[in-house]
C-alpha cells in the first residue's frame, strides 16, 4: 500500500482540522486518511456505497442504508466532518445534532412522527408489525406530552435528551 | 449540562425520572427492562456508534491488508546500499532464478509428456513418475524464490481416511507443501496459464475443482471430497478451509466442509517471515504472475511449516466446533489472530440474517419494556 501519509501536506491536515472544528488530532486525521484510502479502493477521491458495503461490520448495521445517504460520495474533508460527531472532543449538543440529522432525512429542520417511525422500522425490521410500531410511538409521544402531529426541532431534541449522558464515541487507531 | 428552559407544553419532559440519575445504558438487551420513554426511542447512538466504529476500523478489512515494510533506505549511507541491493536482485538473482525455472520446466515437460503418453496403460507407474516430477517442479519453484522452508513435525504419510488443512496466504502455500509431499488439492479454477497448469499437471496428482459462484457446487464438491478420502490410491488431500488468501497475520473462519468427512484432520500451520518478503497474495490487487515476479526479485522467501497432530471429531462436537478447534491450533502455532468472519465476504455481501438478528434483539427489548 505504501506511505500514503506523504500525500497529505501539513496545510491539508490543518484545513481538515479546521473543517471538523478540531474534533480530531493531527495524528488521528492521518490515520483517518490511511483508512479513507484503504476504503477508496478505486482511488476515486471518495468512498462509494459499494466500498462502504464491503465492510461486513458496516453492512450488517440496521441503519447502514440511512447512513450511506449521508456519507456516500463525501471527499476526505467531509468524511472527517461526518465522523467528528463521534469524537470524544465534541460536545453532547453536537452529538444530538448529528442524531437529529439522521432522523431529519429531508433536511427541513423538523422531525415528525413518521420520520421517527421510519427509523424504528429500520431498527426492528419484520420483528414488529407496523401497528405495534405506531402503538409504541404513540405511547411515548403521549407520555412526553406531545401530539402525534407535532414535529420536533433540534431544540426539542436537546430538551428530550436532557442531561443524561450520551455515549457516542469511536476510537481512531493510531499506528 | 446547563439547565434548559422548559415551556408549559413540554413541562413533563423535565419531570424528574429515577432513570436519569442512574448510569445511562443502551436500549439494547439489558437484564432489567425499564419503562420506555421518548428519549430512549430517539437515542440511536449505540447503533450509530457501531456503524461509525466499522467505518473507522474493522476486523475484516484488517485481514487483507498487505503490510509493506517501512522503507529503510532513507539516508545517504543506506540509499546506495539499497540501490546496490536492487541491482543484485534484479540484475543477478532474477535472471539466475528465471533460468533455473525455465530449465526446470524443460526437464519437467521432457519427463512428463512421454510418461503421460507412453505409460497410458501402466497407471501405477505413470502416476508414480508424474508425482515425483510434480514434487521436483515444486522444488524448482521454491528455489526460484530462494525459498528457505523449515518443516517441523512428522511428514504426511499416504493413507486413506485423512485430510490435511492449512491456513492460506498465497497460492505458493500449495507449492511449498507440494515439494515435500504430493498432495491432491481442491482449488478454485483460475484463468490464464495457471488454469492451464491446473488442467494438465495437477490432474495427475488428483485435484478437485470448485466454483465459488456456483451455489449447487457445494454439494457436488462435498461428494467428491468424500470419494477422494476413501480411495486407497489417492494422494492425501489438502484443503485450505479459509477459502481465500489472508494476510498471514489473521485467520478467517474455517469452512466446515473439510471437517465433516468422517476422517482424521491433520492441521498444518504456515508462517512466513515478513522481514524477507510479504508473501501475502492480494488477489484483488495483483495477478499471480506479478506476485511471482515480486517473489523472484526479493531476497528470499522464508517460512516455517508445522505438521500438527491429527485431530478427530469428538463425540458431541459439531463440524463447526471441530473446525474452530483446529483453527485455534493452527492460529496458536503460527501466531495468527482469529476473526469471526467468513472469508467469502470478500466476494459476497453478508447475509441479511445478521442484520435481522440485531433487529430482533432491539424489537424484543422494546416490546418487553412497553408491556411494563
Amino acid at each position: 500500500m505504501g506511505n500514503s501519509s506523504s500525500m497529505l501536506t501539513q496545510y491539508d491536515i490543518e484545513e481538515v482540522q479546521e473543517h471538523c472544528n478540531h474534533a480530531f488530532s493531527q495524528q488521528e486525521i492521518l490515520s483517518l486518511y490511511n483508512r479513507f484510502c484503504q476504503l477508496d479502493r478505486n482511488s476515486g477521491g471518495f468512498v462509494s456505497t459499494d466500498e462502504f458495503m464491503s465492510v461486513p461490520e458496516f453492512a450488517v448495521n440496521p441503519l447502514a442504508q440511512r447512513l450511506l445517504r449521508m456519507v456516500d460520495g463525501l471527499n476526505f474533508k467531509e468524511f472527517v466532518a461526518f465522523l467528528s460527531a463521534f469524537s470524544p472532543r465534541t460536545t453532547p449538543w453536537q452529538k444530538i445534532e448529528f442524531i437529529f440529522k439522521v432522523y431529519d432525512l429531508d433536511c427541513n429542520g423538523k422531525v415528525t412522527f413518521d420520520d421517527i417511525l421510519s427509523i424504528l422500522r429500520d431498527l426492528t425490521g419484520s420483528f414488529m408489525s407496523e401497528q405495534q410500531r405506531q402503538k409504541v410511538l404513540a405511547h411515548v409521544f403521549e407520555e412526553a406530552g406531545l401530539l402525534p402531529d407535532s414535529s420536533l426541532g433540534l431544540s426539542d431534541f436537546i430538551k428530550i435528551f436532557g442531561s443524561s449522558e450520551l455515549k457516542m464515541e469511536v476510537e481512531v487507531p493510531i499506528d | 449540562m446547563a439547565g434548559i428552559e422548559s415551556t408549559s407544553a413540554e413541562i413533563d419532559l423535565d419531570r424528574p425520572n429515577l432513570e436519569e440519575y442512574l448510569p445511562p445504558d443502551s436500549i439494547h438487551g439489558r437484564d432489567s427492562p425499564k419503562n420506555l420513554h421518548l428519549r430512549d426511542l430517539l437515542d440511536i447512538s449505540p447503533t450509530l456508534t457501531e456503524a461509525a466504529g466499522a467505518i473507522v476500523d474493522d476486523s475484516f478489512t484488517r485481514c487483507f491488508k498487505s503490510n509493506s515494510p517501512e522503507p529503510w533506505n532513507w539516508n545517504i549511507y543506506l540509499f546506495p546500499l539499497w540501490c546496490l541491493g536492487v541491482v543484485v536482485r534484479y540484475g543477478i538473482l532474477f535472471p539466475l532464478r528465471l533460468f533455473t525455472l525455465l530449465l526446470g520446466w524443460i526437464i519437467f515437460w521432457a519427463g512428463f509428456i512421454p510418461a503421460h503418453i507412453l505409460l497410458k496403460g501402466q497407471d501405477k507407474l505413470r502416476r508414480k513418475i508424474e508425482r515425483n516430477l510434480v514434487e521436483m517442479m515444486c522444488s524448482v519453484f521454491v528455489a526460484s524464490w530462494t525459498g528457505v522452508v523449515k518443516y517441523h513435525g512428522p511428514r504426511p504419510s499416504m493413507r486413506p481416511h485423512q485430510v490435511f488443512v492449512a491456513n492460506h496466504t498465497s497460492m505458493i502455500d500449495f507449492i511449498i507443501l507440494e515439494q515435500m509431499t504430493a498432495f491432491a488439492v481442491i482449488m478454485q479454477k483460475h484463468p490464464g496459464w495457471v488454469g492451464f497448469i491446473q488442467k494438465t499437471i495437477l490432474e495427475s496428482v488428483g485435484c478437485i475443482w470448485f466454483n465459488r459462484t456456483e451455489v449447487k457446487d457445494r454439494e457436488i464438491v462435498a461428494r467428491k471430497l468424500r470419494e477422494h478420502v476413501q480411495g486407497v490410491d489417492n494422494n492425501p488431500l489438502l484443503i485450505f478451509p479459509e477459502g481465500t488468501c489472508v494476510n498471514n497475520q489473521y485467520t478467517v473462519m474455517f469452512k466446515k466442509g473439510a471437517f465433516e468427512l468422517g476422517c482424521a484432520v491433520c492441521p498444518i500451520a504456515i508462517k512466513y517471515n515478513k522481514i524477507f518478503v510479504d508473501a501475502f497474495w492480494n488477489s484483488k490487487k495483483q495477478s499471480f504472475t506479478m506476485h511471482l515476479l515480486r517473489l523472484m526479485t526479493s531476497w528470499a522467501v522464508v517460512c516455517d511449516v508445522w505438521y500438527l497432530e491429527p485431530q478427530y471429531l469428538q463425540p458431541g462436537e459439531t463440524a463447526i466446533e471441530f473446525a474452530e478447534r483446529v483453527r485455534d491450533m493452527i492460529a496458536a502455532r503460527a501466531g495468527l489472530k482469529k476473526v469471526p468472519w467468513d472469508g467469502y465476504l470478500k466476494y459476497f455481501r453478508p447475509s441479511p440474517k445478521l442484520t435481522e438478528k440485531k433487529q430482533q434483539i432491539f424489537a424484543e427489548d422494546v416490546l418487553r419494556r412497553l408491556e411494563k
